[in-house]
């Protein structure tokens, strides 16, 4: 077993504060080794400094053999270093394949060989199984597209070392399984991988070695199969976890929302209720219009036909303005581009849609009120951040997602439409989001949830509704929704829609 | 550590110190009170556009034609007060004929989707032609009726030893201040510069904060074109010519980034104040205006890449 990658006595402070720890890490030439930790544990600055994006404070990098300190990305590529960064970093108006090739295009006496770049980006998005053509905007394709685009880059470098930053979270199992085909055949191939993931599950499917950090410190490190889930939590967030999918049976009170034969690009004739005080599921495969939908329903997709009622009144949704209007929040799955502004502050994010709660006619915003507001969203979801001036993008990808739901809650809105809203969340915080979510049932919230975490969907939906092409194909019970016939409905009129 | 974010968060302040000490040093006659007021009162003009400007870059906009808007409100406003108009539906007027001008590049921009730089680049010419058609290219006087006396205190008078123009500036500095920072507009300025989409999606009418920020900057090119004209008590057809850019310049000289979302106007009035003392600088010690222009062009590039080396390594 050869070591290809060995990190010794690593050390990171951001603006003094310390997010490494003496950090020790090995990759070995035919293993995938799970990095696994909290939110904020330091995980993505781990990744970041082994590729030359950050710069250690201390410890050695070494790489087969040698002492390495890259300075950019684009040094560690070069030696055999491939990331897939946790944010996707594709540009949206360039090509599928563009962005595969982007800063390393093959040339022919200073011509760009497109031929080329189209031939390979099919070749390594056909190994994911994926028919697209290389020829799209990257802006046209779902999440869970881009992000098999993102892979596919990862693919094409033909890197020795792989570092998987929380691939799946945007996946459905579909596509994860895809992913973990590929993943077998680089280990049989001796590449060493390096996989985060917050669904621990997939960790003990997929991983040979654990490391565990917690608050910037390696806690344990050893083979997976020497570890069980219990521990591994214990290991995360330093205590015991009990009941991962703590569920409140509704008390549903009146019809909330009445969406009637809605038709939206990517949805059609989608007709389903929803009560105040219940939680509705949606599940569906990458594809299937669930999140078209929940922007027609929040006003962010023109509406072809149908309509939207809330407590028994048509609505109308021209455009997001409308949404909040009525009272509807949206979580989007895509905080980088949708939720947050990056270059911003936490607080000021966080109050952007529910500012009205804290200005005068004039449009004056009481500072103290909205101070005090803030604060309580970061205690309430346990945002691990230094104060609310924070800019966006210094936050974990867990911190951020967890700005981007309290910035739906600041509205205080009747019907909460949450899509993907664990993405990138750990143990704990999933955890606490579902607490909250119960409450906010309790508290007479309507809630739609669209979640490709089949477990979490079955552990926390009153009722589950599937779509498939865009239509719906299927609606459970609690009682008898179970993550087979959820399926044959997924995939029902996948062929023939 | 707090020092360094001082001077990171005031590296154009610290730069116009720099800027004042070595001229001072070049020469003595400069920190003269009376220069230093004829310094801000030359300085007004461009800080009362370049605030407006700043609004605009601060949604990721541009906006060319407020030069052609100073001269088209200006001279309006010069033939109101030569028909002996009462004074203060004059200046209403003529502020309302700029927000208005600033407003249609506004609608332009968000409902025809046409880039800021494109809609006001047409609007400067089209503007700028409109003034010559209006003026047949000569200046029109502000006239003798007394109403032109009292006009000429907004460009030529004082109060309490402070020229009129600089206390202008001061006010509308202090309205735009409190509108960025206090005010929910002011939030969504950032907000859209910052990321547009996520602004819409934040349930911001877009459409109507871009339009609100582009009469906002018409209105503040009349009110500069109502200083000048009644300095000059005549509205010249070619006045302003070339604004726009000194504008943009203060605005970048003060931080503010031309990508949209970040920067203060606190900024943009150092940012002008740079330029004015150099304008200043340069014509006390009698270099030919031909060299200011390079010298002028230097300083702005030199000032430009300080501030966006602090940003990389930051
Ligand atoms: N550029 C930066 N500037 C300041 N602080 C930063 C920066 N990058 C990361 N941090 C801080 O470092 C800590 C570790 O962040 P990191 O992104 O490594 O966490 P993570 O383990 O990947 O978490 P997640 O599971 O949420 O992705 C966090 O507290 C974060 O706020
Ligand atoms: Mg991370």
């Amino acid at each position: 077993m050869t070591t290809l990658l060995e990190l010794q006595g690593i050390e990171k402070s951001f603006s003094g504060i310390n997010v490494l720890k003496s950090v020790d890490l090995t990759i070995r030439a035919g293993r995938v080794v799970a990095l696994a930790g909290e939110n904020g544990a330091g995980k993505s600055t781990l990744m970041k400094i082994i590729s030359g994006i950050y710069q250690r404070d201390a410890g050695t990098v070494i790489y087969k053999g040698k002492e390495v300190r890259f300075t950019t990305a684009r040094q560690s590529m070069d030696a055999g270093i491939g990331i897939i960064h946790q944010e996707l970093n594709l540009l949206p108006e360039l090509s599928v394949a563009e962005n595969i090739y982007l800063g390393r295009e093959p040339t022919k006496l200073g011509k760009i060989q497109w031929d080329v770049i189209e031939r390979e980006s099919k070749k390594y998005l056909a190994q994911l199984k994926q028919d697209i053509d290389p020829k799209t905007p990257l802006g046209k394709l779902s999440i869970a597209q881009q992000q098999m685009v993102e892979i596919a880059k990862a693919l094409s470098l033909n890197a020795e070392v792989i570092i998987m930053d929380e691939p799946t979270d945007a996946l459905t199992d579909i596509e994860t399984a895809i992913l973990f085909e590929v993943v077998d055949e680089l280990r049989a191939q001796g590449k060493g991988l390096v996989f985060i993931s917050h669904r621990l599950g997939e960790i003990f499917q997929m991983c040979d070695d654990i490391a565990i950090l917690r608050d910037g410190e390696m806690v344990h490190q050893g083979p997976v199969s020497e570890i069980t889930e219990d521990d591994l939590i214990r290991h995360m967030v330093g205590r015991e976890l009990s009941d991962q999918y703590p569920f409140v049976p509704a008390v549903p009170g009146d019809v909330r929302i009445e969406v009637e034969k809605l038709t939206a690009h990517g949805a059609q004739e989608v007709s389903f209720t929803a009560h105040a005080g219940e939680v509705v599921g949606f599940a569906g495969l990458v594809g299937a219009g669930r999140t078209e939908l929940a922007k027609a329903i929040f006003g962010a997709n023109p509406i072809q036909s149908g309509a939207v009622k809330i407590d028994g009144k048509a609505i109308r949704l021209r455009s997001p303005q409308d949404g909040v209007k009525a009272q509807i929040g949206y979580v989007t799955e895509d905080r980088k581009q949708e939720g947050l502004v990056q270059s911003q502050e936490l607080g000021t994010n966080m109050s952007l849609t529910g500012l009205d709660r804290f200005c005068n006619a004039l449009g004056f915003v009481n500072k103290a009120s909205e101070a005090v507001t803030i604060s309580e969203y970061i205690e309430a979801f346990a945002i691990k951040t230094r104060d609310a001036n924070t800019i966006i993008s210094n936050l974990s990808g867990g911190n951020q997602q967890k700005v981007s739901i309290a910035k739906s809650l600041v509205p205080e809105p009747k019907v909460l439409i949450l899509d993907e809203p664990t993405r990138g969340v750990d143990v704990g915080a999933k955890r606490e989001i579902y607490t909250l979510i119960n409450k906010l049932k309790a508290e007479g919230l309507c809630i739609l949830l669209i979640s490709s975490d089949m477990p979490e969907l079955l552990g926390i939906s009153d009722r589950i509704h599937v779509l498939s092409s865009g239509k719906l194909t299927g609606s459970f019970a609690r009682a008898e929704a179970t993550q087979e016939n959820i399926m044959r409905c997924a995939v029902a009129g996948q062929t023939n829609g | 550590m707090k020092l360094n974010d001082f001077i990171s968060e005031n590296k154009s302040l610290i730069g116009l110190i720099i800027l004042m000490a070595a001229v001072s040093f070049a020469n003595a006659n400069f920190l003269g009170i009376d220069n230093m007021l004829n310094i801000l009162r030359q300085t007004s003009i461009n800080a009362v556009i370049a605030m407006g400007m700043t609004f605009v870059i601060l949604t990721a906009g541009i906006d060319l034609a407020v030069g052609s808007i100073l001269a088209f409100a200006g001279a309006i406003c010069a033939s109101l007060i030569g028909m002996d108009t009462p004074l203060i539906i004059a200046l209403v007027a003529t502020i309302m004929v700029g927000a208005g001008l600033g407003a249609t590049s506004g609608v332009i921009i968000s409902y025809f989707n046409v880039q800021p730089f494109i809609a006001t680049l047409v609007g400067m010419t089209m503007i700028r032609g409109a003034t010559l058609v209006y003026t047949q290219g000569r200046p029109i006087s502000t006239g003798y009726f007394d109403v032109a006396e009292s006009f000429y205190q907004f460009g030529g008078g004082y109060m309490f030893g402070i020229p009129n123009p600089v206390i202008l500036m001061v006010v509308i500095f202090a309205l735009c201040w409190f509108v960025l920072s206090q005010t929910r507009f002011g939030r969504y300025v950032y907000a859209i510069g910052g990321n547009e989409n996520v602004a819409r999606l934040s349930g911001i009418n877009v459409k109507k904060v871009k339009i609100l920020v582009y009469a906002l900057s018409g209105a503040l090119a009349a009110l500069a074109g109502i200083i000048l004209t009644a300095r000059l008590e005549s509205a010249q057809p070619t006045a302003g010519l070339g604004y726009e850019l000194d504008a943009i310049a203060a605005v970048v000289l003060g931080g503010t980034s031309l990508a949209g979302g970040k920067g203060r106007i606190f900024g943009t009035i150092i940012g002008a104040l740079i330029i004015g003392v150099l304008n200043n600088a340069l014509n006390i010690m009698d270099v030919s205006s031909y060299y200011q222009m390079i010298a002028k062009g230097a300083v702005i590039l030199l000032a430009v890449v300080v501030d966006s080396r602090g940003k990389s390594n930051a």
